[in-house]
Parts: C-alpha cells; sequence; structure tokens
C-alpha cells in the first residue's frame, strides 16, 4: 500500500525483457521530494527501473506504485504527472528548439509565457531557438530536451546521464533546476555514472546490482 | 503541480501541424516520394503500352501508385517519432492516444491529397484518360474519402507497427490487405470518373458512399483502438 508521501513504491517488482530479468524482485521506496541517485554498471537495470517507473516497460510480478498510481491498471494516469529524459531527447530534429518547445506547449496546454520562461532557464537564447534541432549539437539538444521537461510541469522527473554531454556551465544549470524543481514540490530520480557529480545533488543513493536493488542510504 | 491539459483536439491539432510542418521543412514527400510515386506511374505505362489497354487500367493504376506511396508516407510519419525517441516522450507524458491518432490521420490525409493531385494529373497525360467537370467532382469526393481510409488504417498500423522489428517490412503485410476494400471501391468510382469502359457518373456515386461507410468505420475503429494497440 503505498502512502501519501512516496513518489515510487516497489515490491518485488519483476521486468522481462524478453526471458531477461531486467529487474529481479526489486523493492524500493522514494518520498517525495527526493532526489535519489541511482547508481550501478551497464547493463544492472537502471535504464529498466526507470522505464519502469515511467510506465514504459510492463510489470511482469510484484507491485509498482507511481505518485499514488498503481502502474498495473493506472499507467496513463500516472505517466500524465511524470517526465522522462533517456539517453534520446526525444526530440523532432527538423524543427527549431522553439518548434519544438511549441509542440509541447500546444500538447500540455503551455501559455507562450512558460514556454520563453523555459527556454530562458535553459539558456536557450533567440539565435539558438531558431535553429533546426539537427544542426544543434548533443549539450543543446540536452538543454532543448530539458525546457520541454519545465513546460511538462512533471511531478516525478526521471533522468538517465542528464549531464551527459553539457559543458561546465549547463551541468551547474541542469543542478539548480533539480534543486528548484524539488523545492517545488517534484521527486527526481536520477540514473547516472558520475557519481561525484551527481551524487552532491542527490539527497539519497541506490545502487542496482544484477537487476536488484541495493540502498546505500542518504548522503 | 497543474494539472495536464491533453484534450483530445488540441493533441491532435498539435501532431498534425508539427508532422505537416516537419514535412514541409524536410521535403522528403516532395523529392523523394512524389518521384518515386511519377516513376511507378510511368513503369506503368511502359508495361501497360498496348491497345488502348492503360486507359482501361488507369483508374486501378492510379489507386496502386497512391497506395504504394501511402505505405512510404506513412512510414516517413512514424519514423519521425523514432528519430529521437519523440514517441516515448509522448507515451510518457500520457498524451491521448486519440489524440495522437486523428492528429497522424490529418497530416496523412493532407498529403496523400496532394499526392493525389499530382497523380491524377500524371494519369490525365500518360494514359490519356478523360476527365469531365462531372467526373472531377467525383474524383476529388474519391479521393478524400478513400484517403479518410488509408490514413485511419495506415495511422493505426503505423503506430503498431513504430516499435517492432522489422518495422519496414512488416507495415505493407499488415496495411496493404486492410485498405483492400478501399481499393476496390476507390478504382471502381474512378472508373466512373474517367468514363472508362462506358460507365457512368452514376455508377461511381455508390462505391462513394461504400468508402464514406470505410472512413467512418476505420477513423472510429482507429480512434478506439489506436491507444491498447500501441500501448507496449
Amino acid at each position: 500500500m503505498s502512502s501519501v508521501d512516496e513518489a515510487v513504491r516497489l515490491r518485488n517488482a519483476v521486468v522481462l525483457l524478453g526471458s531477461f530479468p531486467a529487474l529481479a524482485e526489486a523493492s524500493l521506496v522514494v518520498k517525495k521530494g527526493e532526489i535519489a541517485l541511482i547508481s550501478g554498471a551497464n547493463g544492472a537495470g537502471k535504464t529498466t527501473l526507470l522505464r519502469l517507473c515511467a510506465g514504459l516497460v510492463p510489470l511482469a510480478r510484484g507491485e509498482a506504485t507511481v505518485l499514488g498510481f498503481d502502474l498495473a491498471t493506472q499507467r496513463r494516469e500516472a505517466q500524465a504527472h511524470v517526465g522522462l529524459l533517456g539517453h534520446a531527447n526525444g526530440l523532432y530534429i527538423d524543427l527549431t528548439a522553439q518548434e519544438n518547445l511549441q509542440f509541447w506547449g500546444a500538447v500540455v496546454g503551455a501559455s507562450t509565457q512558460e514556454i520563453a520562461l523555459s527556454a530562458k532557464r535553459m539558456g536557450l537564447h533567440t539565435r539558438l531557438l531558431g535553429t533546426t534541432v539537427a544542426k544543434m549539437s548533443a549539450g543543446q539538444r540536452r538543454r532543448t530536451a530539458l525546457a520541454i521537461l519545465i513546460i511538462r510541469r512533471a511531478s516525478l522527473w526521471l533522468l538517465d546521464e542528464p549531464h551527459a554531454g553539457l559543458d561546465a556551465a549547463g551541468r551547474d544549470e541542469i543542478d539548480n533546476i533539480l534543486r528548484e524543481a524539488t523545492s517545488a514540490g517534484a521527486t527526481v530520480i536520477v540514473a547516472s555514472h558520475e557519481l561525484e557529480r551527481a551524487g552532491a545533488l542527490a539527497t539519497r543513493r541506490i545502487e542496482v546490482v544484477g537487476g536488484a536493488i541495493v540502498e546505500h542510504g542518504a548522503q | 503541480m497543474t494539472q495536464l491539459s491533453t484534450s483530445t483536439m488540441s493533441v491532435a491539432r498539435a501532431i498534425a501541424t508539427k508532422d505537416l510542418r516537419i514535412e514541409w521543412r524536410s521535403k522528403v514527400l516532395v523529392n523523394q516520394v512524389l518521384p518515386f510515386a511519377g516513376i511507378v506511374m510511368v513503369l506503368f505505362a511502359f508495361a501497360l503500352d498496348n491497345d488502348g489497354i492503360l486507359q482501361r487500367v488507369a483508374p486501378g493504376l492510379v489507386w496502386l501508385a497512391v497506395l504504394f506511396s501511402s505505405l512510404i508516407v506513412v512510414q516517413r510519419t512514424f519514423a519521425i517519432e523514432a528519430a529521437d525517441n519523440a514517441l516515448d516522450a509522448i507515451k510518457v507524458a500520457g498524451v491521448s492516444p486519440a489524440g495522437v491518432f486523428l492528429g497522424k490521420s490529418v497530416a496523412l490525409v493532407v498529403q496523400l491529397l496532394l499526392f493525389e493531385c499530382v497523380l491524377v494529373l500524371l494519369s490525365l497525360v500518360l494514359y490519356q484518360v478523360h476527365l469531365s467537370w462531372g467526373g472531377a467532382v467525383l474524383l476529388v469526393t474519391v479521393s478524400f474519402l478513400a484517403n479518410i481510409g488509408i490514413a485511419a488504417m495506415g495511422a493505426l498500423y503505423g503506430g503498431l507497427g513504430a516499435a517492432a522489428k522489422g518495422r519496414e517490412t512488416l507495415l505493407p503485410l499488415l496495411l496493404l490487405p486492410a485498405v483492400a476494400p478501399v481499393l476496390i471501391a476507390a478504382t471502381r468510382a474512378t472508373e466512373s470518373a474517367f468514363g472508362v469502359g462506358g460507365a457512368t457518373l452514376g455508377e461511381g456515386w455508390p462505391w462513394v458512399a461504400l468508402l464514406a461507410v470505410f472512413g467512418a468505420l476505420f477513423g472510429f475503429g482507429g480512434t478506439l483502438a489506436f491507444g491498447v494497440l500501441t500501448e507496449e
């Protein structure tokens, strides 16, 4: 049973990718307002854990609750409150950054002001906003994707290597945005190999080993 | 946190606008798919240029060219979602699947209409068929209604196959049998529009009614089924 102050509750969760158990009897509780760092070796199950929380992979066994919604029966309701930034940025590469932001603004009903504010927060200045995503650097694409996450106003942010491809200023900006998001009530789960960087940001650390979860407690 | 607005119509409008803008920007439709359709029409003309056969089979050739081209257009409309995994972003956002389906369908209808304008003009030149004003009205109606059926099935099966392995080969296997009734009805109605084999305009309108039924069924069914079929 999930309590109101829990953002994520997994109990003996099993996720199969084909016949391979990418998550094996994983149990985890992330409280609202936390910044949880997920660490682990490549293939340990970090991305699968994030995708489970985003409702993108089905639960084979066990229980999973996100923001009070049971993923087995209320996946779409949970998804409306979840933002995922994975390895890919989820952008339309033939559109400009501005057009990508406007598209998401139209989808979620964000105002022009909100769109402009999110672009400013991520350092997307006028010239960059008019640039086609295909012509952007990896870091610029990441900033645009994060600006979309701000527009989405998600309650649970799931980030897979969010600092990848960003310069020092961009990394600092992301850290600030994540801290602001949590102080505004959002919960952040970050999967990262950059333990020093992400560890300084996180309020607790969780390690995934062979699809199972090992707690390391508060930072 | 503010509740997200995911009303079906606003999502549909955003998706359709975005898809058409991407096509306008990338010019893939004009620079690659239209020439492909043109080449298919010319090859038909070379293969069947004998004793007036072309005029008799022109309606079927036009719709076959439309169907073959529509496979590329449908694949393209979901390839733009897969390029940077935007489809996952849409799923995670809890966006109305019916809105995504309707938006994709509307964008496909617009693109297919553009195709058909060019293909019909080509058929007038290459196959030397005759088109009266009454025939033109019938043909425009047929094109619009047939496109709704093709676009609805294309959006449904395109979405279904978008995350599947071998989606390039899966789509024709799924889509072509499903739109066969549309092909038959559109071809018969176009025979009347072109006056092929003594067919009159009056004989074409019952096929138009059948196309309207297909369009309504496919559109309604697709709106209901899209979310369920693309869930995983």
